[in-house]
C-alpha cells in the first residue's frame, strides 16, 4: 500500500451532496476483475455525454465541458473537495480504486458513508472530515483562486491552505499509523495468528458444527 | 447490570482481541464469495503469496451477471465478454484455492444471499460475511451478517477475521397483526419510510415484536435484506422455534448429536428481557398497508391508497428539493393517485424476494389472468436453482407463463441489471428488488419497489393497484 505523510495538491470542488458510489463508478465498471485502470471512468456520467462501457478507450469520447474534473483550472487534482455523506450507496470498493487511479491522495468533506469511509484507508486514500463551515470556506477559497492548492500533513492532522491557514482534523491512531507507514492490514492482524488459532480451538470445542461442515 | 442485546452476544462470542486502538478484530465463521467482488481478493491473496486461513469457511456461486435466458450451453456461451470473464475468474480461482463452489449451471447456484442459508452454510449464532451489503439478509437466522468491501474479502480469506468497530443498538418493534395482502416487503418499506434511509446509519437493527415472531423465515430474510437500505449494516431476527425448523436438515447444517448440541446452543440468541437499546423505534403493524415507492429512494415511499406527495406541503427546502428532483427523474405528478402510475415492466425477483413463497404470493394473483397489453415484459427470476425447481413442482411456472410473465433462471438479473436484463430509459417498472436509486435498473429506468404480490397485480392492470382488491374480487 501506498504511503501517506504529506501531501500538496490542486484541489477540486465537487458541490453535491449525497454522491452514491453509483456517481463515483457506475455499475458496468464492476465487471473488471483487476484493482486498476479505473481512473477515466471515475464519475464517468457526470464526465462524459455518453454512456460509458467497460473496456472502451475513453480519449474519443464526448466530454461534459461543464463538469468540474473536465474545467483545465483543476487538471492534475488530487486533493477532491465534496459534501455531506460523500460514498453512499453500493459498497463497491472500485470507487476509491477509481479516485485513487484518477490520482487522488484525499477527499474532505463534512461527512462520509461508512463502508466508504473505511475502504479509503485499505488503499491508501485519505478521508478527511472537517466541519461543515470548514468545507463551505475551502468550497468559497478554491472558487476564487486557480491554482489553489492544500496541503495535508497527517502527521499533524491538520489541512493547510495557500495563506497558511490551518484546519485540523481527527484520525484513529492505527489508521494513521497504517497510513504513514503503507502496512496493509492483512500482515497487521496475522501478526495475531496464535490469538486468532486460540480462539479457534475453542471455538471448536463449543460448537465443533462450524468446521469441517462446508467442502 | 442490563442485560444483553443478541448483536452485543454475538459480538462478544467471536471477539478475538480488542486492538490498541479500540477496533475489534472477531472471528468469521462463514464467508459467501460471488464473481463481482472476489477476483481482486484473489489477485491480492495471489500477489502476497498467502493462502486462504480456512477453506471450509467459504462457499461460492456466481449470481450477478449471469444471464437467465436459457444457459445450457455453460460460461463459454455468455454473450457479454467480460461477465464471461468474471465468472470464469470465479471457477478459476474456487478451483485453484479448492473453494466449494456451486457453478452456473449447478441446480445449487442461486443469488448468495438465498443460496447460503438454503444450503445451511449460514447457521444461527454464526458471523458471516460477503462482498455485497445485502449480507444483512442473513440476519434473520440470528447470525451476526453484513457486507464488506474487496479488501476485507481478503482480509477474511487470509485471516478468517474481521477489523471492526461495534455498532450501537436499535430495536425495531411492529406489534399486533398485519392486515390480509400486506406482507414483509410492507413492513420494511413502511420501516425505512419512517426511520428515513439514514435512521439505521451506526445501528444493527433487531426486528421484534408479534410480527416477526409470526413471520416465517422466508419474510424475515426480506426484512433483514432491506436493513441496509435504513442504514444499517446488520438487521437481525432473534431465533426461535421457526429458525430451528428452518435450519434443520439442510445440507450443511449439524446432524445427530452435534444437532441437539447446537438446538441447546442457539437456545440464547435472544436479546435478554433487561438488554438496553440506543434507539428503539415502535410500529403499529394495523397502520402498514401495502407500500409503493414513488421516488429514487427506498424512504420515498407511501401506502397504495395515497398520493404521491407535494412538494409545496414540505417545509425543509432539502427536502423540497429532493421531491422535486426525484419528480422529475421519475416523470410523476404531485398529489398523482399511486394507482395511477402505469407500468411498462414488471420485476419479480431480487435477493429480497425470490424465494419459494414469493412466487407462491405473486403466483396466487396472477392464476387464470393476463398481463396487461401495455406491460413490454413482466419478468420472474426464482432466487437459486433449487427455488425454480421447487416452483416448478408445485406448477407456478405455468402459471406465470400462461398469464403472460417469463420464467427465468437464477440470478439478480433485473436488480442491478449487470446482465442483459434492463429497463429502457423512461420506462416504469414494478420491482420487487430493494434499490430504486436513478438508472439502478437501467440507464434512465425508473423503479417502483413493491412487494411480489403487488408487484404480479400490477402487471395484470398495467398500473399499480390495491392488491387488496384483487384478491377479494
Ligand atoms: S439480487 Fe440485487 S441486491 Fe441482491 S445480491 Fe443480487 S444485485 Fe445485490
Amino acid at each position: 500500500m501506498k504511503k501517506f505523510n504529506q501531501h500538496s495538491g490542486i484541489a477540486v470542488p465537487l458541490d453535491r451532496a449525497n454522491v452514491d458510489t453509483d456517481m463515483i463508478i457506475p455499475k458496468q465498471f464492476l465487471k473488471s476483475i483487476k484493482r486498476s485502470g479505473f481512473g477515466p471512468n471515475l464519475f464517468d456520467e457526470l464526465r462524459y455525454l455518453d454512456e460509458g462501457l467497460p473496456d472502451q478507450d475513453c480519449s474519443g469520447r464526448p466530454v461534459n465541458e461543464e463538469f468540474v474534473l473536465n474545467l483545465p483550472r483543476y487538471n492534475g487534482a488530487s486533493v477532491l473537495l465534496a459534501r455531506e455523506n460523500f460514498g453512499c450507496g453500493s459498497s463497491r470498493e472500485h470507487a476509491p480504486w477509481a479516485l485513487d487511479d484518477y490520482g487522488f491522495r484525499s477527499v474532505i468533506a463534512p461527512s462520509f458513508a461508512e463502508i466508504f469511509y473505511n475502504n479509503c484507508f485499505k488503499n491508501g486514500l485519505l478521508p478527511i472530515v472537517l466541519s461543515e463551515a470548514e468545507v463551505d470556506q475551502l468550497f468559497t477559497e478554491v472558487a476564487a483562486n486557480e491554482g489553489y492548492e492544500l496541503t495535508i500533513d497527517l502527521e499533524r492532522q491538520v489541512v493547510v491552505t495557500p495563506s497558511g491557514a490551518e484546519m485540523s482534523f481527527e484520525i484513529d491512531d492505527f489508521r494513521k499509523h497504517c497510513l504513514q507507514n503503507g502496512l496493509d492490514d492483512i500482515g497487521l492482524t496475522l501478526q495475531h495468528a496464535d490469538d486468532i488459532r486460540a480462539y479457534e480451538e475453542k471455538a471448536r470445542a463449543a460448537s465443533p458444527w462450524l468446521f469441517d461442515a462446508i467442502r | 447490570m442490563a442485560g444483553k442485546t443478541l448483536y452485543d452476544k454475538l459480538f462478544e462470542q467471536h471477539l478475538v482481541r480488542m486492538n490498541e486502538d479500540g477496533s475489534a478484530l472477531i472471528y468469521i465463521d462463514r464467508q459467501v464469495l460471488h464473481e463481482v467482488t472476489s477476483p481482486q481478493a484473489f489477485e491480492g491473496l495471489r500477489i502476497a503469496g498467502r493462502q486462504p486461513w480456512r477453506i471450509d469457511a467459504n462457499i461460492a456461486t456466481p449470481d450477478h451477471n449471469v444471464p437467465t435466458t436459457e444457459r445450457s450451453g455453460g460460461v463459454e456461451e455468455i454473450v457479454d465478454p467480460v461477465s464471461k470473464i468474471q465468472v470464469k475468474t470465479l471457477d478459476e480461482n474456487c478451483d485453484d484455492f479448492g473453494i466449494l463452489e456451486f457453478k452456473m449451471n449447478d441446480q445449487r447456484q442461486g443469488i448468495v444471499h438465498v443460496m447460503a442459508p438454503e444450503q445451511g452454510a449460514i447457521l444461527p449464532g454464526v458471523t458471516a460475511v460477503c462482498g455485497d451489503s445485502h449480507t444483512a439478509t442473513l440476519g434473520a437466522l440470528g447470525a451476526l451478517a453484513h457486507g464488506i468491501g474487496t479488501s476485507e474479502v481478503e482480509h477474511v480469506l487470509a485471516t478468517q477475521c474481521l477489523i471492526t468497530k461495534k455498532m450501537k443498538n436499535m430495536l425495531v418493534r411492529v406489534d399486533g397483526e398485519l392486515g390480509i395482502g400486506v406482507t414483509p416487503k410492507d413492513v420494511i418499506l413502511h420501516i425505512i419510510g419512517v426511520i428515513g434511509t439514514a435512521g439505521g446509519t451506526g445501528y444493527a437493527i433487531e426486528f421484534g415484536g408479534d410480527v416477526f415472531r409470526n413471520m416465517t423465515m422466508e419474510g424475515r430474510m426480506t426484512v433483514s435484506n432491506m436493513a441496509i437500505e435504513a442504514g444499517a449494516r446488520v438487521g437481525l431476527v432473534a431465533v426461535d422455534q421457526t429458525t430451528i425448523d428452518y435450519v434443520e436438515g439442510r445440507p450443511f447444517a449439524p446432524k445427530g448429536e452435534q444437532w441437539d448440541a447446537a438446538v441447546t446452543a442457539w437456545q440464547d440468541l435472544v436479546s435478554d428481557a433487561d438488554a438496553e437499546f440506543d434507539a428503539v423505534v415502535e410500529i403499529n403493524a394495523a397502520d402498514i398497508e401495502p407500500q409503493v415507492t414513488w421516488g429514487t429512494s427506498p424512504e420515498m415511499v407511501v401506502g397504495v391508497s395515497e398520493l404521491v406527495p407535494n412538494p409545496s406541503n414540505e417545509a425543509d427546502p432539502v427536502k423540497v428539493d429532493g421531491i422535486e428532483r426525484a419528480l422529475k427523474y421519475m416523470g410523476l405528478e404531485a398529489d398523482q393517485k399511486i394507482t395511477d402510475i402505469q407500468l411498462d415492466r414488471v420485476f419479480i425477483g431480487s435477493c429480497t424476494n425470490s424465494r419459494i413463497e414469493d412466487l407462491r404470493d405473486a403466483a396466487k394473483v396472477v392464476e387464470g389472468r393476463k398481463v396487461a397489453g401495455n406491460i413490454i415484459q413482466a419478468l420472474v427470476v426464482p432466487g437459486s436453482g433449487l427455488v425454480k425447481e421447487q416452483a416448478e413442482a408445485e406448477g407456478l411456472d405455468k402459471i406465470f407463463t400462461e398469464a403472460g410473465l417469463e420464467w427465468r433462471e437464477p440470478g439478480c438479473s433485473m436488480c442491478l441489471a449487470m446482465n442483459p436484463d434492463k429497463l429502457g430509459a423512461g420506462e416504469h417498472c414494478a420491482s420487487t428488488s430493494n434499490r430504486n436509486f436513478e438508472g439502478r435498473q437501467g440507464f434512465g429506468g425508473r423503479t417502483h419497489l413493491v412487494s411480489p404480490a403487488m408487484a404480479a397485480a400490477a402487471a395484470i392492470a398495467g398500473h399499480f393497484v390495491d392488491v387488496r382488491e384483487m384478491v377479494k374480487a
